[in-house]
């Protein structure tokens, strides 16, 4: 293990690797009791035309994925509010046209090389020391927005009138919480992977909310599981020479089976 | 009910309200006050516009027409919503996998207080058992909310309504599906926050079986107000007369 981590790129992706865990696993739990877990899907998909917009026009892709994923993010929260039961077309809709409009840039950039397939399949690995700063920086504020409000999330989430009645700006927090969705997506995305995303943003969660009996517990659980699976599928992809990405997706679905095992009683999935 | 000075003044005053949902109206020129120490039953058929009417009330609807006052204040300058307790109709209709302890339900009325923020973990403790206590729901504070039975989470959804001590208390609907003799026990428990906690409470329901010892005051709502008065001059009202006469089924609370 110590030799290990004298490797530079894996301490690095370890660390980003950690932080962005912990970020997928407090909202993972959000989403999925907002009925929301197909969001990370669909935005995952729309990133691919940040990316691609990204390399087209020669900036980082990072930054031009984080503006589309936002933008978009807002969009599907405003229709889906209009809508109301049809939400999860418009994500359907959006995560098409989006990685449509993705390849169009990417073949318009020439740029069908190695790089797009770094950002549909991961690669943690090969993480570049800034993007490890970014990631460490972004996580590190949604981990903190997200312990500081995770009560008030609570309350919405459970019971979101009420929460109104109480005096709780609950629009503010839901758009917070759409736009933090936005960007842990995006960094999840350079862990995994643009197919994988939703894995990382679903699984953690699903897990925890097998056996939690409060909310506290369920976070810890989801954090728990997801910083596992991405330290974990690491090292098992880095000794056996597999690809990190479906590694770690994989050992996520292992340990989310181990908690659907040991559950005490039938729940949601 | 304990006479005070407060006795006469008025909480919340309901002005020549109107609502409708884009087709015709669900309310119709509704006015009346509900004063200081109140037990307010509303009382009304299924779609008669009670659970509107409440929601107008808290801001969470915009009447088309009249206006609202929270004590004192027109309902966009009040800002005091701790004052204010409500337990919503869909209250027993959580999701009962929903991964929160009793506690944490109770927990999250201290939201809204103002002074939460500066509240320490022992407060915070203390303000929470106190209202488990009122509402006799200590045993079970650890346990899940799907856990436990409907009569014991709408205790639970009480407990989160009045853990801020509010001034005044709106309950939709929170007898629905809960036995008579619960009922009894629950009406007891609304009587004591009402008397002991001088907590204004508006209870609203389709069962004329509400009309219990505590109550004081009735009002009747189809779409309009077709009655306004004290519980003791319904009994003796038209209103009442005619909905024995339909039919309308009366559980005796004349203990
Ligand atoms: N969100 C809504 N959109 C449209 N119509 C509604 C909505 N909520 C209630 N209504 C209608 O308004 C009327 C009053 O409903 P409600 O206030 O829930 O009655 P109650 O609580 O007395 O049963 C009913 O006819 C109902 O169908
Ligand atoms: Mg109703």
């Amino acid at each position: 293990m110590e030799g290990l981590l004298t490797y530079e790129f894996l301490q690095r992706a370890f660390i980003a690797g950690i932080f962005v865990a912990v970020a997928c696993a407090f909202l993972s739990v959000f989403l999925i009791l907002k009925r929301d877990s197909m969001i990370g899907h669909g935005l995952a998909h729309v990133t691919f035309a940040g990316v691609a917009l990204g390399l087209f026009l020669n900036i980082l892709p990072l930054a031009t994925a984080l503006g589309v994923a936002v933008l978009t993010a807002l969009l599907i929260m405003r229709i889906k509010e209009r809508a109301g039961l049809y939400g999860d077309t418009a994500i359907a809709i959006f995560s098409s046209v989006g990685f449509a409009v993705g390849i169009l840039f990417a073949t318009l950039a020439q740029s069908m090389n190695v790089n797009i397939f770094a950002y549909l399949f991961g690669e943690i690995l090969a993480i570049e020391l800034l993007e490890v700063w970014i990631s460490i920086g972004l996580a590190g504020v949604i981990i903190g927005t997200m312990i500081f409000h995770f009560r008030k999330f609570m309350y919405i989430t459970f019971d979101r009138e009420s929460a109104r009645v109480s005096g709780i700006k609950v629009r503010s927090l839901e758009t917070l919480l759409t736009v933090l969705t936005a960007v842990t997506v995006v960094l999840a995305m350079k862990l995994v992977g643009i197919i994988l995303v939703s894995a990382l943003i679903v699984i953690p969660g699903a897990a925890g909310l097998q056996v939690a009996t409060h909310f506290k517990q369920a976070l810890f659980l989801s954090v728990i599981v997801a910083v596992s699976s991405v330290v974990g599928g690491m090292l098992i992809a880095f000794y056996l020479d597999f690809p990190a990405s479906g590694t770690i997706v994989l050992f996520s679905f292992f340990l989310f089976g181990i908690f659907y095992f040991f559950r005490k009683e039938k729940r949601m999935l | 009910m304990a006479s005070t000075a407060n006795d006469s003044q008025v909480m919340i005053q309901v002005k020549d309200v109107w609502f409708n949902y884009g087709r015709g109206p669900v309310l119709k020129e509704v006015s009346f006050d509900i004063r200081h120490g109140d037990f307010l039953a509303i009382i009304g058929p299924n779609g008669s516009g009670k659970t509107t009417l409440l929601k107008v009330i808290l801001g969470l609807l915009k009447p088309s027409r009249g206006r609202i006052q929270i004590m004192g204040k027109d309902l966009n300058e009040f800002s005091q919503w701790q004052k204010i307790g409500y337990v919503p109709q869909k209250a027993t209709h959580i999701d009962p996998s929903f991964p929160v302890s009793a506690r944490e339900v109770v927990s999250m009325g201290l939201l809204s207080s103002k002074k939460s923020s500066r509240m320490n973990k022992e407060e915070e403790k203390s303000y929470i058992q106190r209202a488990l206590r009122m509402v006799g729901m200590e045993e079970v504070k650890n346990r899940r909310i799907g856990m436990l039975s409907g009569g014991q989470q709408q205790r639970i959804f009480i407990a989160r309504a009045i853990v801020n001590q509010p001034h005044i208390l709106f309950l939709d609907e929170p007898t629905t599906g809960v036995d008579a003799e619960t009922q009894g026990h629950f009406y007891d428990m609304l009587g004591y926050i009402n008397k002991k906690q001088e907590i204004t409470v508006v209870l609203i329901t389709h069962e004329i079986g509400i009309l219990n010892k505590h109550v004081n005051r009735v009002a009747c709502l189809n779409q309009r107000l077709t009655y306004h008065g004290s519980h003791a001059e319904f009994c003796q009202s038209k209103t009442f007369k005619k909905w024995l006469a339909e039919g309308h089924h009366v559980i005796s609370h004349q203990h």
